[in-house]
């Protein structure tokens, strides 16, 4: 049988603007991007490897943010320590030269607002220039405010931004894999704990179990902060683990700043079978900065430049 | 953060062309979303059955206000947007007068589904406030630029919908439609814009008010577009064009009449929104003349795309939701007519 072919892979649509942002000269010296060297994705790389990409990932963040004047802190510094193992401890399988081949793993951020963590992971990994993140939230640059797929930034699945809907495309991207194209590859996805109140994402759940995709792994950034207030303060989401379970999940109950867990957490869900996993993640907000830990204020706030410093003083 | 297009030169007052219609002049910068939180308060302490629900985004759309002054009276939703709109249709058939509010992009295209039937199809008293609304959002780009509610809304039967023009019109049309029984929508924005109504403005709900003569073209437009109009009238004064504008703040129900009248005087129509071209302010300008007095018309707006980051003048300016991208129009559509 013929199969239809056409362009899955994003491709830059959108038009945002006659020409790139162009990042500042002295920040790309003052912070030696021109020499870095991506990071490397290996099983064998040891949990200390990959807590310095984590620091590396929170001082682009800080980096980036404090040069868009706006833009989430919170959620992408305390989600690092995940992403770092995701993408460096060889949990994901990806090839940053051949970013869309087939046989990659996907990854979705459905709590799109956490782009920063996004575009700092995808830089250390080399998808990217470093000086490109200098570049959040410009005119016309790949990096938006939440990711954007029309803008074809490699390691970009889908644009997300409205809360609740990375969950579903992510079950829509295991179920392509489990059933039809079967060519064995995982789907990561993360999700706020506030982004949990969504009924959209219950309804993927539910979906996703129905389905049985053990190729689909969720991971709740349980920092029980959201905008207006903690969690309990808005809508409670306690009992996040057992909400999960009583929907299908293997569920695994972690510290999500511990990255021997958060690597046993992954190698856990990869050997579940006929099952989607959620790995629910204990985290602080804006961790581990002194003036953001927990305080749910750094949700959609950037450093300014003196705080700026100030973090990254903490982060040398 | 500093948020005009920069087409707006000065303080200037803006005079009109016959004195008939008030002056205005620029007081001074400030988001319409502020004149929704302080038009909630007002309804809060004039009604007791008015109640507010939050969606995590309060201090954004200003629901805070009403939160400090009237916290018995407010619900805090969490993030679910579609329940907390079955949940105000829930208080409205109870008697309540219940706001939800949300950035547009939620409140209303993530919720049209549950506004069609739980809402409007009740005929439920529901007030939605939908923020953030157009390209003027800034540097959080696409997903939270919304360009497509006033489509989606004014298509709803029972539905009625306002697109202030500033800050005191914004708390005036939020008193308006709490006191008005019905469905209703209120669309305001993020970004500090002009402000150059005042309390004795004349403002009714369900009326278009001509804030400027002129018999050669009219400029018809809503949220900071208007004030746009005034500056490019002025413009175009000073190269022979005497330019009509319309403040069109409700969309639905349009106000007929002055559409009407404005045609057969002026003969030319241009439409002007921070929203997309197709089934906004325009299309329902348009969909009444073809009918009634079809005259040439151009359409300021987004062209059929998606917005990005970037700084709100930067982008009001790229996507030409300007008073120069007016002029142009007006120039046009001037040409278009004999
Ligand atoms: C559908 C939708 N509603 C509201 C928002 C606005 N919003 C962005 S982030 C956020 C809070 C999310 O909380 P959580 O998922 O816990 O993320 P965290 O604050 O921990 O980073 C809200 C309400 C949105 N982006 N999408
Ligand atoms: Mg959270």
């Amino acid at each position: 049988m013929a199969e239809l072919k056409f362009h899955i892979y994003p491709i830059e649509s959108g038009f945002h603007g006659p020409k790139r942002p162009t990042p500042s000269p002295d920040l790309i010296a003052k912070y030696n991007y021109a020499n870095f060297k991506p990071f490397k994705n290996s099983k064998q790389n040891s949990d200390e490897y990959i807590a310095t990409a984590a620091k590396e990932i929170r001082r682009d963040i800080i980096r980036s943010l404090v040069e868009a004047k706006s833009g989430h802190s919170g959620g992408p510094l305390g989600i690092s320590d995940v992403m770092a193992t995701l993408y460096f401890g060889g949990v994901m399988r990806y090839d940053p030269k051949q970013p869309w081949m087939e046989s990659r793993d996907r990854f979705v951020l459905s709590a799109g607002h956490m782009a920063p963590v996004l575009y700092a992971t995808l830089a250390n990994a080399g998808f990217m220039e470093k000086k490109e993140l200098l570049t959040l939230r410009k005119l016309n640059s790949r990096l938006q405010g939440h990711p954007g797929r029309d803008m074809g930034l490699p390691g970009i699945e889908t644009s997300t931004g409205s809360l609740g809907q990375g969950m579903g495309i992510a079950v829509g991207m295991a179920l392509a894999d489990k059933y039809v194209s079967k060519n064995d590859h995982r789907v990561y996805c993360i999700t706020g704990d506030g982004e949990l109140q969504e009924g959209e994402i219950w309804e993927a759940a539910m979906f996703a179990s129905h389905w049985k995709l053990d190729n689909l792994c969720v991971l709740v950034d349980r920092n029980h902060c959201q905008i207006d207030g903690r969690n309990p303060d808005v809508m409670e989401v306690d009992p996040v683990a057992d909400k999960w379970k009583a929907f299908g999940f293997h569920t695994i109950h972690i510290n999500g700043h511990s990255i021997p867990e958060i690597r046993a957490a992954y190698a856990e869900a990869n050997s579940v079978k006929e099952k989607p996993t959620c790995i629910v993640a204990e985290t602080y907000m804006g961790h581990p900065i002194s003036f953001m830990n927990d305080d749910y204020r750094w949700h959609g706030k950037p450093p300014n430049k003196e705080q700026a410093e100030k973090a990254l003083a903490e982060l040398e | 953060m500093e948020t005009t297009t920069k087409t707006i030169a000065n303080n200037e007052p803006l005079a009109s062309t016959n004195g008939m219609k008030p002056k205005f002049e620029l007081l001074g910068k400030k988001a319409t979303r502020f004149g929704f939180g302080e038009g909630l308060v007002t309804l809060g302490e004039r009604y007791e059955n008015v109640v507010v629900l939050g969606g995590d985004i309060t201090g954004s759309v200003m629901t805070s206000y009403f939160q400090e002054k009237f916290p018995d009276r407010f619900f805090s939703a969490g993030i679910m947007e579609a329940t907390a709109t079955l949940v105000a249709t829930g208080l409205a058939l109870s008697g309540k007068v219940p706001f939800f509010a949300s950035y547009g992009a939620f409140a209303a295209c993530r919720n049209t589904d549950m506004l069609r039937i739980s809402v409007c199809y009740n005929d439920a008293n529901v007030k939605i406030g939908g923020g953030h609304a157009g390209i003027s959002v800034g540097p959080d780009g696409a997903t939270h630029q919304v360009l497509e509610e006033i489509a989606i809304t004014r298509t709803l039967p029972n539905m009625t919908l306002v697109v202030p023009c500033d800050f005191t019109e914004a708390k005036k049309a939020t008193v308006a439609i709490g006191e008005f029984v019905g469905p209703a929508y209120i669309r305001f924005g993020r970004t500090d814009t002009p402000m150059f109504t005042k309390e004795d403005t004349p403002f009714e709900l369900g009326r278009a008010q001509v804030f400027r003569e002129g018999n050669d073209v009219a400029i018809c437009a809503c949220g900071p577009m208007v004030w746009e109009a005034l500056v490019a009238a002025e413009e175009l004064a000073k190269e022979g064009i005497d330019a009509r504008v319309i403040n069109v703040s409700t969309i639905k129900p349009l106000d007929n009449a002055t559409l009407i009248a404005a045609a057969k005087e002026c003969g030319a129509i241009v439409s002007a929104e921070e929203h997309q071209i197709t089934a906004g302010l325009g299309g329902a300008i348009a969909e009444l003349l073809v009918k009634e007095y079809p005259v040439p018309m151009e359409f300021v707006g987004v062209h059929d795309t998606f917005g990005g980051s970037g700084e709100p003048d930067e982008l009001m300016a790229l996507f030409g939701l300007t008073s120069v991208t007016i002029i142009e129009a007006a120039k046009k559509v001037v040409k278009r007519k004999s």
